[in-house]
């Protein structure tokens, strides 16, 4: 196992590095020089050319690349000019508060994504099956952002069970009753569409099994019922199921760039999307980086999840 | 029929085939540039006259449809070369193999394309391969598939509304429209039921007469194979282990493995023998016997047959086995 | 074509999708002709008027522009950006996609390798990246969306076009001299175009979402202009105070994306042909019994029938087409004997032998009638918890492909040892000692370690070992072998079978055993019964009947069978088919095809009768002298 999680992180470089290259490339291709766009468009020639120097923009574009990737490995991702602050800092802080939404939204979504689609298929045609179908349905065409504000227009300011938004209370709060409280609306916003696509390929996942000849070894071993269905099944089901968890998890990671906006969540989405509009491009690139890198690292954990239920495959 | 050996022996044959052999490679990882190789066919020779049906019978693991896949131009070999009536065929573009030598499928269906009819099935080796023109094309795609006993009617249909036999005889006059010179039918009657096996087997036979053609009949049925065949080459682990007359071959076997063979097939009549090795394992095809890959299962198995390989040499009557120790009479 | 449509509109959701869709496509193409006010002429003084104002049935938005006007103008930008999003996604990816799958080796590795790369990004990243890269604007906004989309197509596209590349079909047309842009072109595409189909059809709504999303973020279309995104972004501020103009371009976004997911999904289940053929029905724990009458007691048991299955009738319902797998089958297994079931593919053979402990998979399979008795207890009416508690104990069953009959991820001692644990409360380690003790009993060669084995990690004749092991657990009484060696070469087969004769002779089994091959019957079976488009034409002892067949059926199949020993020649053939079991001609099933057949043979019912000299039956009039 240790060699298999080995041989997986090895294999990792390449795509991180196609990652970096990617990135690079897209932001290099960006009209205009970050020059002009950190003096302004006031900025005399001989000032912009001094600090195209100071950033290094006047050398080939690939040594450009080593010297940033370079940089990168030594933790240094730049400095943002319009928070005036170092990139990873920055990224770093932003990072924790998405990890807490994007995180307790991807294990709601797996839980009941996963609990709606076996009951699903368990019971299909049946009522209940009807009801989830129906539901997912719903939450997999609400936009994330539109459901944020109607959940924000109904329990925070009709209702007022619950914060508007942010992440926590601006005087006191600070623990995890508060957090809890400012976590609810946007966790649930986020989660609702990747439920539903969990919720949807589970059941098919499911349906897909139960019609495999080992369920009729199963049943004519005279397994009981539930055990045919929670165990034989669902363990051969979340073999297909737990990439989709896998894939779902950049959903998540994604939709959170919306859910932030709305909730004025200080996540890194919302920093991405600002930094944008300012241009501020060191930062898009650090932010860009360093989160594709922490998702590549989950889907490494993906699959070595994936090893252990599926003794198929080569470790 | 069985005089067609000795008939044609002295003229070109129709199929030579000389070392030829396929060896697969295996990333073995995606760090290490070391590769383990599998030798799927290790070099085979062989000769098929004019108008025989060379049988080529073996177990799943033996390398028979790796080697026919190869013989139709689908599958590069590692080494060896084709003839075809005398022309070495050395590239693998299954285009110029298609007008010498066709190909029957063992799945009928999965061979016919679920999205084309019948009529452009059939016509495709004739455009192709013939450059027939479409006025040209159907009187000959008509006369083909009157041969093989199927309705005019069934050339505007799709393949899934075909029985297996019936999609078996469209996948036959398929490789009869590109007029080869010799067919490798793959386990042509093994997704048959029996009934309908037997009026493909007949088909199979009047078309030889009628086309003069040559045939290699691939199965893994040993008395399919006896019935049709006038010579049988018996494969094991990628190498011929045995070739001779059918009438002889499975009666007197000289090779243990062919010995087993025909004694592990039920036949009415004959009670249920177990055959005494305990296992039935092929070798482990990543790590081979140095000797004789039968070495293992085989009762007759000494130090020589461990060490060393031994090679097809002949036993007398057309028969040829290799074996360091062969069965006497 | 017109079968697709028929299809879909049978499916009430998606016909319900596609009148909502197809009225938004309408209205917004309309747009430009309506008398609507213009979008984007502002007016402060009229700003955020409720909805149902005199001038404004929809209301202004913040800057005093009609809503109406902005929102079907929004929903024409939408729709058109996400439409074309979605079909450059699909061209780019799935011309990717099937020159990956076709060409293979490395031409597909480094394709993969870069989609990998790609995928590899949460995809808004990516999206965000490009964003930044072009600007913000609503079509740079639309070639972001489009290109995180090519990876899903181009992977999804690839998977099929492997599996289509290795089917024979391909192989076909390159004998047939098709080159690779022909077959990719000809063969491929007609057959991926399906696919791509559904692919898009359930990824466009999520392309108009995500373009929409962009757009609500500021990076999308830019003011004046407005896409429906943009709306609600704008709309934000004003949430509180006047939620109209959030809520109007909220719901129409959430109307359009579902209405083209519930099409979507339509699209999807009349172009998948497993999902039309109902394929993906789930099967429940046990068949359907429908039986019209209650089952008489139609003979006595006698003492010796273990299991005795009565006038069993099992069917399949499939839409209005009702398929009669197995009619009025009688049939009796007896302690230590072996009864042989023989038939072609499609006789009923294995429904018949999986009707007995309720194995059929239902839907669509019904059992309409008659009875299976253990020991006199009629299984069909048994409760569901009464017939488990047999299965496995009582009546066992060894399958065909013992590497999808085993579970693929529980190791041997496990699935062993829950057979045992299904019916006996016996501790694991007592329980896997047993487990032991049968995979010695089956000649299993090193059975102790073998025990820790996953199914793929053995060889099919080890598996098939493993699976009479499995059904010889818990000491049953019966045991349904339905075509158990038809999956194995034949040395390893013969290995198998000499194990499992073994085994009943040591055991008293009582055996049903399901083939195709007469050598197998003749070597194992005591008694056989030859089974016809779902009868039973012939039953008697299995040497006897081989040697002198008395149905023509049975005597003319021997004649096609090639046996070994018998050299070159010419086989016997049964001209024809056996009949489709949803259309059975009147009279005799076989009459079509036989050779002795009169006007009497196809009319009315044929019975199976005693012959009076053989302990014999035979269901035709005109039995074969065999006296």
């Amino acid at each position: 196992m240790a060699r298999y999680i080995f041989k997986r992180l090895i294999s990792a470089i390449p795509v991180l590095l196609g990652i970096t290259i990617i990135v690079f490339l897209i932001m290099a291709s960006i009209p205009g020089d970050p020059a002009t766009a950190i003096l302004g468009s006031y900025a005399t020639p001989e000032n912009v050319a001094r600090l195209n120097r100071d950033l290094g923009l006047d050398k080939p574009l690939f040594i450009r690349y080593f010297i940033w990737i370079g940089n990168l490995l030594t933790g240094d991702f730049g400095r943002s000019f319009s928070l005036n602050r170092p990139v990873l800092d920055e990224v770093l802080e932003r990072f924790q508060a998405t990890l807490v939404l994007a995180g307790v939204s991807f294990v709601l979504c797996s839980i009941f994504g996963i609990l709606a689609g076996v009951v699903s298929a368990a019971r299909q045609y049946g009522l209940a099956d009807k009801l989830i179908t129906f539901s997912v349905l719903i939450g997999i065409s609400i936009p994330s952002f539109f459901l944020g504000m109607m959940m924000i227009l109904t329990f925070a300011v009709n209702l007022r069970w619950l914060p508007v938004s942010g992440m926590f209370a601006i005087y006191g709060g600070g623990d995890l009753p508060d957090l809890v409280r400012h976590l609810v609306m946007p966790a649930t916003a986020l989660s609702v569409v990747a439920t539903g696509v969990v919720a949807r390929m589970s059941r098919s996942a499911m349906l897909e099994v139960l019609r495999q000849d080992f369920i009729r070894t199963a049943r004519a071993k005279g397994v009981r019922e539930h055990r045919v269905v929670l165990g034989h099944a669902l363990r051969a089901a979340m073999v297909s199921i737990i990439p989709v968890l896998g894939i779902q998890a950049g959903f998540v990671l994604s939709g959170s760039v919306y859910v932030e906006m709305v909730f004025q969540w200080p996540g890194v989405g919302r920093m991405l999307v600002d930094a944008i509009l300012k241009r501020d491009i060191l930062l898009v690139q650090g932010g860009v980086v360093f989160v594709a890198a922490c998702y590549v690292l989950f889907n490494i954990c993906v699959d070595v999840a994936q090893s252990l239920l599926d003794p198929r495959i080569k470790t | 029929m069985s005089n067609a050996v000795q008939h044609n022996s002295s003229a070109t044959p129709a199929l030579k085939i000389e070392r030829l052999s396929k060896t697969f490679e295996l990333a073995s990882g995606l760090l290490s540039r070391k590769t383990t190789a599998v030798r799927a066919v290790r070099p085979v020779s062989l000769e098929v006259q004019k108008g025989e049906t060379l049988g080529l019978v073996g177990e799943s693991g033996c390398g028979k449809s790796t080697l026919a896949r190869m013989l139709v131009g689908l599958l590069p070999p590692t080494t060896g070369q084709i003839e075809i009536e005398g022309k070495a065929l050395d590239t693998a573009n299954p285009a110029a193999f298609g007008r010498l030598i066709q190909y029957v499928f063992q799945d009928p269906i999965s061979s016919l394309n679920p999205r084309k009819s019948i009529r452009q099935i059939m016509a495709t080796p004739l455009k192709r391969l013939h450059g027939m023109d479409k006025a040209t094309r159907e009187p000959r795609i008509r006369e083909i598939f009157a041969s093989v006993n199927l309705r005019e009617e069934f050339l505007d249909r799709y393949p899934h509304e075909f029985s297996g036999g019936q999609a078996q005889r469209i996948g036959i006059a398929r490789a009869l429209a590109a007029s080869p010179r010799i067919m490798i039918l793959d386990e042509p009657v093994s997704a048959l039921d029996v009934s309908v096996q037997a009026q493909v087997l007949n088909l199979l036979s009047d078309l030889k007469q009628q086309y003069d053609l040559t045939y290699v009949f691939i199965t893994h049925d040993l008395a399919v194979v006896e019935a049709v065949s006038d010579r049988i080459v018996v494969l094991y682990f990628g190498a011929v282990v045995e070739v001779g007359p059918a009438e002889n071959i499975f009666k007197m076997p000289r090779h243990p493995y062919t010995k087993l063979l025909a004694d592990s097939a039920p036949v009415v009549g004959r009670p249920l023998a177990a055959p005494d090795t305990s296992h039935a394992e092929l070798p482990d095809p990543l790590n081979p016997p140095a000797g004789c890959a039968f070495a293992s299962r085989c009762p007759r198995a000494t130090a020589l047959c461990e060490n060393s390989e031994p090679h097809l040499r002949s036993m007398g009557d057309d028969q040829f086995a290799a074996c360091h120790h062969p069965l006497e009479d | 074509m017109i079968a697709f449509l028929k299809l879909l509109f049978r499916n009430k959701l998606a016909a319900g999708g596609l009148i909502l869709f197809g009225l938004v496509v309408v209205l917004a193409v309309l747009t430009p002709i309506l008398p609507l006010a213009n979008p984007d002429a502002t007016a402060t003084g009229d700003r955020f008027q409720p909805p149902f104002s005199p001038d404004h049935v929809m209301g202004t938005d913040h800057l005093g522009r009609d809503l109406l006007s902005r929102l079907l103008w929004g929903t024409r930008l939408s729709l058109a950006v996400g439409f074309v999003a979605a079909l450059l996604a699909a061209f780019l990816g799935s011309a990717i996609g099937i020159v990956a799958g076709y060409f293979g080796q490395r031409t597909d590795n480094i394709i993969m390798r870069l989609v990998d790369m790609l995928m590899a990004f949460p995809y808004i990243l990516l999206a965000l990246a490009i964003v930044a890269a072009l600007g913000p604007g609503l079509v740079n906004a639309m070639i972001a969306v489009a290109a995180v989309n090519i990876p899903f197509f181009a992977r999804n596209i690839r998977g099929v076009t492997v599996s289509l590349a290795r089917r024979e079909f391909v192989d076909a047309a390159r004998l047939a001299g098709m080159g690779h842009l022909r077959i990719i072109v000809f063969e491929l595409l007609p057959n991926v175009a399906p696919v791509i189909v559904i692919a898009m059809s359930t990824t466009v709504g999520w392309m108009i979402l995500e373009t929409a999303g962009l757009s609500f973020l500021g990076l999308g279309s830019q003011p004046p202009q407005a896409d429906l995104g943009s709306m609600l972004g704008e709309a934000r501020s004003a949430m509180i105070t006047s939620p109209h103009t959030s809520i109007v371009p909220g719901i129409m976004i959430f109307v359009i994306v579902m209405s083209i997911n519930l099409l979507g999904d339509g699209v999807r289940d009349a172009l998948d042909p497993r999902l039309r053929s109902g394929a993906l029905t789930r099967p429940s724990a046990a068949t359907l019994v429908d039986r019209g009458r209650a089952p008489a007691q139609d003979e006595a048991p006698s003492d010796q029938d273990l299991l005795s299955i009565q006038n069993l009738s099992t069917e399949f319902r499939v839409g209005r087409r009702c398929y009669r797998a197995v009619r009025e089958v009688s049939l009796q297994a007896r302690a230590g004997e072996c009864l042989g079931v023989i038939g072609e593919s499609g006789s009923g053979k294995s429904v018949t032998a999986l009707s007995v402990m309720g194995l059929v998979a239902s839907p669509p399979g019904v059992i309409t009638g008659g009875a299976v008795r253990l020991r006199g207890e009629d299984l069909l009416g048994a409760d569901y918890e009464r017939l488990r508690s047999l299965r496995g104990d009582k009546v066992a069953y060894i399958f065909q492909d013992p590497l999808s009959t085993l579970h693929p991820l529980y190791r041997v001692s496990d699935q062993l040892i829950e057979a045992i644990q299904a019916h006996h409360a016996m501790p694991k380690a007592q329980a896997r000692r047993r487990a032991l003790e049968l995979l010695e009993a089956v000649q299993i060669p090193n059975a102790e370690s073998r025990l820790s084995s996953f199914p793929h990690e053995m060889s099919g004749g080890m598996r098939q070992r493993v699976s009479i092991a499995m059904a010889l657990i818990n000491d049953p009484d019966v045991v349904i072998a339905d075509e158990p060696t038809t999956a194995l070469d034949v040395t390893v087969q013969a290995q198998v079978l000499a194990i499992l004769d073994d085994l009943r002779r040591k055991r008293d089994l009582a055996i049903i055993f399901i083939t195709h091959d007469f050598g197998l019957v003749a070597q194992l079976c005591d008694r056989v019964a030859v089974m016809y488009a779902g009868q039973i034409v012939e039953e008697g002892p299995a040497k006897d009947l081989l040697e002198r067949p008395a149905h023509p059926y049975t005597k003319r199949l021997m004649a096609c069978v090639p046996e070994l020993g018998q050299g070159r020649r010419q086989l016997e053939a049964i001209a024809g088919l056996p009949p489709a079991v949803d259309q059975l001609p009147d009279g005799c099933a076989f009459a079509p095809r036989c050779d002795k057949a009169q006007p009497s043979c196809k009319t009315g019912l044929v019975a199976l009768r005693q012959n009076v000299d053989l302990p014999r039956k035979v269901r035709c009039h005109f039995p074969e002298e065999v006296a």
